[in-house]
């Protein structure tokens, strides 16, 4: 029973294993979800899928096993078909239908319908043309509009099936990160500093030994602060462009970062740090953090990594108005020298193989600039810069 | 065993109410993920009641230990009784403490139990916890003694996101992300839980709860509990429908917006939305 589908989970990078396929099994046995496809895929979901980043992938492969359907390839173009088919679905009564001769007539309606679709090509919510919600276009749901078509709002519309899995509701959940980061993990653990902070709420064997004998042999209780973890890291990730290549191993060495780490602030840059970084990686141009801004927000206990190919035009460095993404006043440089004096225990983690370093200008420089504090993106090369790190300077 | 049908005042949606059931009837651990503020934690003590169940709850922070959750050997006052001369002093059974699981297995009734923030913990707590929850018994070393379930409890794990959980112990559990709800579900859980209030103030409530979430950059985006509070806070102040309605140009945000906003750089963007929104709005 559904070994196809679940082949295709497997290929389709959903981590299944026999125990989740055998519970499922049970669950089935035990009339959890009884013949009801919905229900069926509720169960499904619940039973195989353990991380909400899967979530998307097993509604596609949902779709494709159970309906015979084709996975969309392009996002944009699913989300008008879908608004279109539950217009489909409307069901109008005499009342209504004469409603809508008010705007001149249900075919005029549906015409303009499909004119506006073809112009909108976002969900769109407000304002007065648009189809969305809460506006007051005659398209959209909770218009205040009369004559307005409801789209994918209507009362249980969970009745067809298909559409739950076909909504794409966990696409955003979805980053791709495989769960190969334990290695990482690892060698990252080399950073930890531990530091009694905190509440007293740990023995302290010897002072207790100490102060009992001080007190004539009657007990006296001596306790400590439990030790943790107290480094601190500001991560900076170079995206874009030549990066592209090495996607996958940034973000699993983020993905490890973030789950080792208490005090943990990532950061986003393009080839080389110039006066501002961002926080998001979608919102580059909106939200920018000024460099001098992060030096006098984070004090000199916070450790720095950057990590990046560091190849670029060597202008890009040196030259003032260097930067691809606009003109910098100061060249990168100055930025890197400053940052790398603000943070003493900074290091350059570099996906590119250490073997084409020499090949390339403006690694050297960087190399340079960071006083030979790069090390290669490899489980060794993270070990190399932990331990890097934990000295000064 | 009964179903869970979600109760008067909590909105279960269909695929959160199947996992729920695919765990009671399972007897596995379900484990329930989502934004802050979505219910996850309501959830364990709706269950309870739903299938009128007791509820034992386990909170979890960073300094927590999986033996705790066991039991614990309090060293200490035995020492203490040995220099007194208590007689208990001889049965170190007197000093073993039994913690939340212990507790859940010994109870005549399969109870509910909530593991509250399991990511809180120590990145090896959840494994540490593996064969407790897949067997539902462990051994007492100091006493010698097993200790088995009585009835499997139901057990309830949230967790945050703040760290990866190991996958074995995934593989053992059912998992539910909760998603944040749509206007519908959202119209539901409001009329759930002020089944008075006044339609268009839901409704003008709703649209500018929804428009806040969507502002960009917004550094913790407002969720369920506190689009509750917030109309409680509108409904105490008697804010009339009018009033969220008519945008006054002279107050930019919404008027309370303490309940929704707990950020003042949130505040200070979204004064500066409004303003920007404001002038599209004369230019146009």
């Amino acid at each position: 029973m559904f070994f196809s589908f679940l082949a295709e989970l497997r290929e389709a990078k959903v981590p299944v294993s026999l125990r989740e396929y055998l519970t499922l099994m049970e669950a089935m046995q035990k009339r959890v979800a009884a013949f009801d496809i919905e229900e069926f895929y509720f169960l499904a979901r619940t039973a195989l899928v353990k991380d909400e980043r899967h979530l998307d992938r097993f509604d596609r492969v949902f779709g494709h096993c159970f309906k015979g359907i084709e996975t969309p390839a392009d996002p944009k173009t699913a989300i008008p078909d879908e608004w279109l088919r539950k217009l489909a679905e409307r069901f109008l009564t005499e009342e209504e239908k004469q409603q809508i001769e008010a705007l001149g007539g249900w075919e005029k309606l549906m015409e303009t319908l499909r004119q506006r679709l073809a112009e909108q090509r976002s969900r769109h919510q407000g304002g007065s043309k648009w189809i969305g919600t809460a506006g007051t276009s005659p398209f959209g749901a909770y218009g205040y509009n009369p004559e307005g078509v409801r789209i994918g709002q209507q009362e249980g519309r969970n009745r067809s099936a298909v559409k739950v899995w076909d909504r794409h509701e966990f696409r955003n959940l979805d980053d791709t990160v495989e769960l190969g980061t334990r290695n990482i993990k690892l060698a990252l653990r080399r950073l930890r500093q531990f530091a009694r902070e905190g509440a007293a709420e740990e023995l302290d064997l010897g002072g207790t030994v100490k102060s009992t004998a001080h007190n004539a042999g009657w007990l006296d209780l001596k306790l400590v602060p439990e030790r943790r973890n107290a480094v601190k890291l500001l991560l900076f990730l170079d995206v874009g462009g030549s990066m592209d290549d090495h996607i996958r191993i940034c973000e699993e060495l983020f993905s490890a970062a973030r789950s080792e780490f208490k005090h943990l602030i990532h950061f986003y840059f393009h080839n080389c740090i110039y006066d501002s970084v961002w926080r998001d990686s979608r919102r580059r141009h909106v939200e920018q953090v000024p460099v001098m801004e992060l030096i006098r927000t984070y004090d000199r206990s916070y450790r720095i990594v950057l990590v990046g190919d560091a190849s670029m035009s060597p202008y890009e460095i040196e030259k003032e108005g260097g930067s691809v993404e606009r003109w910098n006043d100061e060249p990168g440089e100055v930025w890197l020298r400053r940052l790398f004096e603000a943070y003493p225990r900074a290091v350059w983690l570099n996906p590119v193989p250490e073997k084409y370093w020499t090949g390339t200008a403006s690694i050297g420089m960087i190399r340079r600039i960071s006083e030979d504090r790069m090390f290669p993106l490899t489980l060794d090369g993270v070990d190399r810069a932990m331990r890097r790190l934990k000295r000064r300077g | 065993m009964r179903r869970f049908e979600g109760t008067d005042t909590y909105v279960a949606t269909q695929d959160l109410r199947v996992a729920v059931n695919a765990a009671i009837a399972l007897e596995r651990p379900l484990l329930v993920k989502g934004e802050p503020g979505t219910g996850k934690t309501i959830l364990a003590h709706e269950v309870a009641r739903g299938i009128a169940k007791n509820l034992i709850t386990w909170h979890i922070k960073s300094t927590t230990k999986a033996q705790q959750g066991l039991y614990e050997y309090d060293a200490v006052s035995r020492l203490r009784d040995g220099q007194l001369g208590d007689e208990r002093v001889h049965d170190i059974a007197n000093y073993i403490v039994p913690g939340k699981l212990w507790e859940a297995f010994e109870a005549t009734e399969a109870p509910v139990l909530l593991i509250d923030e399991i990511d809180k913990a120590d990145i090896e707590f959840p494994n540490d916890l593996l064969l407790e929850l897949d067997r539902m018994e462990f051994y007492v070393y100091e006493t010698r003694r097993t200790i088995q379930a009585r009835h499997r409890p139901i057990v309830i794990i949230t967790s945050n996101n703040e760290k990866e959980l190991p996958d074995a112990f995934l593989r053992r559990c059912f998992f539910h992300y909760i998603r944040f709800p749509d206007r519908e579900t959202m119209q539901q859980i409001i009329d759930v839980h002020f089944p008075d209030l006044k339609h268009e103030l839901v409704h003008e409530a709703l649209t500018i709860f929804y428009d806040i979430r969507q502002a960009p950059g917004l550094k913790k985006k407002p969720s369920t509990s506190e689009l509750l509070d917030w109309i409680k806070l509108l409904l105490v102040e008697d804010i009339s429908p009018e009033v969220l309605r008519t945008r006054d140009p002279g107050k930019l945000i919404p008027p309370l917006h303490g309940a929704l906003l707990k950020n003042e750089e949130d505040v200070h963007l979204f004064e500066r939305l409004a303003f920007l929104h404001r002038r599209e709005r004369g230019g146009a």
